[in-house]
């Protein structure tokens, strides 16, 4: 393996992005910050803190969706997507990243007593109102205090002790007994780190962190449904990666028969979504019961209209047809293509679950929102490629690496 | 229905088998088919078959389906028979979406299977000639067409050299036929 490129020298281009995005948006984060954030005007601050809010959950969750991919790839013992193992670990690196900022934002909105981000925040309207009275037992500011540190913490831990495991398969060729235990003790840390992603993406946090802004509506798909997103987002986002790494000249060992499968999860997690945002939608839809269908009035026959129409469009339609094809799913241009649009699709769709239960009255999809995705994109760029350039690409002992070699689809 | 001459080679091994498709390929011959007891992977690209169009067919046949549905519904509940069903607007788009799935695949499953079978020449009474019996069991058997240049005896020794384990020269039917076979013939010991 001596002709491998295995260390990733960080190329001036992309520090210089990543520079300038942080600059960028970092300027406009600040900006906001103190026009809108600290202002005395409640509308503002909503504003604000809402938009800061929806970027740092997205970006969080689905750089915890990398580290979803890489549990579950280990829990099945699945070899094919070794060759590029190394971007899905430098993507999950970030967790403690955004999990902090996630974490900071929503414990000023508690503390800073936001009760028009969180209706639930006011004890006053709570005690009048016999429906959130009954949720006080799970929407109240001490358990979503704890819940939610422990939440980005445990994901940190887990994440970093399945990422120092693996270090061990850059180190020395393992013989047969030390590989079986290798991969047993991958399996294992893998398993925390599933349980407690199920008790937390596919569950709890989702309610806690955006569906409680709607205080008194509820439904039982949104947890899936946030998780299909950003999971398929993620899919995306290693796809991006894996796409630049290549155009570099690195990442030998991977070709694409494995980049057909990045994308096949690109496209049927595109699929499950719809299939999750359908029978969320349908089942309001049929029923029609005024506090259900509160959600989506004016998504559908307001002023989100478009949005939410935008969503469906590029978030099912643009994946379904393009991505169908086998030969576009072996194309680099055209997975990298539809990656951005599928982030974008993505973060648009937590735009219009977040801000379009804070804002109901009016769109203000601007300079904010974009300002404040340039600072995650440049954030997530210079982490991602220095956890990148500290390890070798490859995890050349891996006992799976061969079988991921020779992977053919 | 044209009678042919077929050069068989039998090979009881994958490892050996791929070397000598290669080498009947390189030599000039053309190989009519190899016929495997399973599905062995890249012996299509070996073979340098070109990409079936079977899932092209079953993108159209899928959108056969939708068309069929979306417009026999929408004529029957706007047009046809419109019915109050809970207050609902008549173009209910959203119940209807499953049942435009449900035929979406409909079509497509049920289209794909008969062209698979048209493509195999699959069909209740069709016959085909057997290159040899155990290709069902143990056996990987390449079928190559003799022209009247083919020297037979050179095509044996080049599949003998790679290895196969059984060689003959049959004269037999190319296409599939309706009908019986002439004799049937016993699975060899």
């Amino acid at each position: 393996m001596a002709s491998i490129k295995e260390q990733f020298e960080i190329p001036g281009r992309l520090k210089t992005w990543s520079y300038s995005l942080i600059g960028i948006g970092g300027a406009v984060l600040l900006y906001g910050m103190f026009t809108k954030g600290f202002s005395s005007d409640e509308h503002e601050q909503v504003h604000f803190w809402g938009t800061l809010m929806y970027n740092t959950i997205f970006w969080t969750l689905i750089c915890n969706a990398a580290m979803f991919f890489l549990s579950f790839s280990a829990m099945a013992q699945a070899a094919w997507m070794q060759s590029f193992r190394r971007v899905p670990e430098a993507i999950s690196t970030l967790v403690p990243v955004f999990g902090g900022i996630t974490l900071m934002v929503l414990l000023y909105i508690i503390f800073g007593h936001k009760h028009h981000i969180y209706h639930w925040l006011d004890a006053e309207a709570v005690a009048k109102d016999p429906i959130l009275k009954g949720k006080v037992g799970f929407l109240n500011p001490t358990f979503f205090v704890i819940w939610t540190t422990l939440t980005i913490s445990l994901w940190s831990l887990f994440g970093y002790r399945m990422r120092q495991l693996n270090n061990q398969a850059d180190v020395a060729p393992m013989d047969a007994p030390t590989a079986k235990a290798f991969n047993i003790q991958s399996m294992v840390r893998s398993g925390f780190f599933l349980v407690w992603f199920g008790l937390t993406v596919a569950s709890t946090i989702p309610w806690l962190w955006m569906m409680s802004i709607d205080a008194h509506w509820y439904s039982t798909m949104y947890s899936w449904y946030t998780f299909a997103s950003t999971f398929v987002a993620g899919m995306a986002l290693i796809a991006l990666w894996v796409v630049y790494l290549k155009n570099k000249g690195y990442l030998e060992l991977t070709n694409n028969e494995h980049l057909h499968d990045i994308a096949k999860f690109m496209f049927a997690f595109s699929i499950f979504w719809t299939y999750l945002w359908f029978s969320q939608y349908m089942l309001i839809w049929y029923a029609n019961i005024p506090e259900e269908t509160v959600y989506f009035k004016h998504r559908v026959q307001g002023p989100y209209k478009a949005i939410f129409f935008l969503n469906l469009i590029i978030n099912f339609l643009a994946p379904l047809l393009i991505l169908m094809k086998r030969s576009a799913k072996r194309n680099y241009t055209l997975v990298a293509l539809m990656a951005v649009v599928i982030i974008f699709g993505h973060w648009i769709d937590f735009y219009q679950m977040v801000m379009g239960s804070l804002m109901k009255e009016h769109v203000e999809l601007g300079v904010l929102d974009f300002g404040i995705l340039a600072f995650f994109v440049g954030v997530m760029i210079f982490f991602v490629a220095k956890a990148l350039a500290s390890k070798p690409l490859i995890a050349k002992y891996h006992p799976f690496l061969k079988e991921s070699i020779i992977h053919h689809t | 229905m044209a009678q042919k001459k077929f050069v068989v080679g039998c090979f009881d091994d994958e490892a050996v088998l791929f070397p000598a498709v290669k080498q009947v390929r390189t030599a000039g011959y053309k190989i009519k088919d190899v016929y495997t007891p399973f599905a062995v992977h890249g012996l299509d690209h070996a073979l340098g078959m070109r990409e079936t169009s079977l899932h092209t067919a079953g993108f159209i046949y899928g959108i056969t389906g939708t068309t069929t549905a979306i417009s026999a519904i929408s004529w029957i509940f706007t047009k046809d028979w419109p019915l109050n069903i809970g207050g609902k607007p008549h173009f209910a788009l959203p119940a209807w979406i499953p049942i435009i799935f449900e035929l979406t695949v409909l079509f497509a499953a049920v289209g794909m299977v008969l062209t698979f079978c048209y493509l195999c020449q699959l069909a209740p009474g069709v016959k085909k000639h057997h290159f040899h019996k155990r290709a069902t069991d143990d056996l990987f058997v390449m079928a190559i067409e003799c022209t009247d240049k083919t020297n037979t005896d050179d095509l044996l020794a080049l599949l003998k050299a790679n290895g196969a384990v059984e060689t003959d020269v049959q004269v037999a039917e190319e296409d599939w036929w309706f009908g019986t076979y002439d004799k049937e013939e016993a699975l060899p010991a």
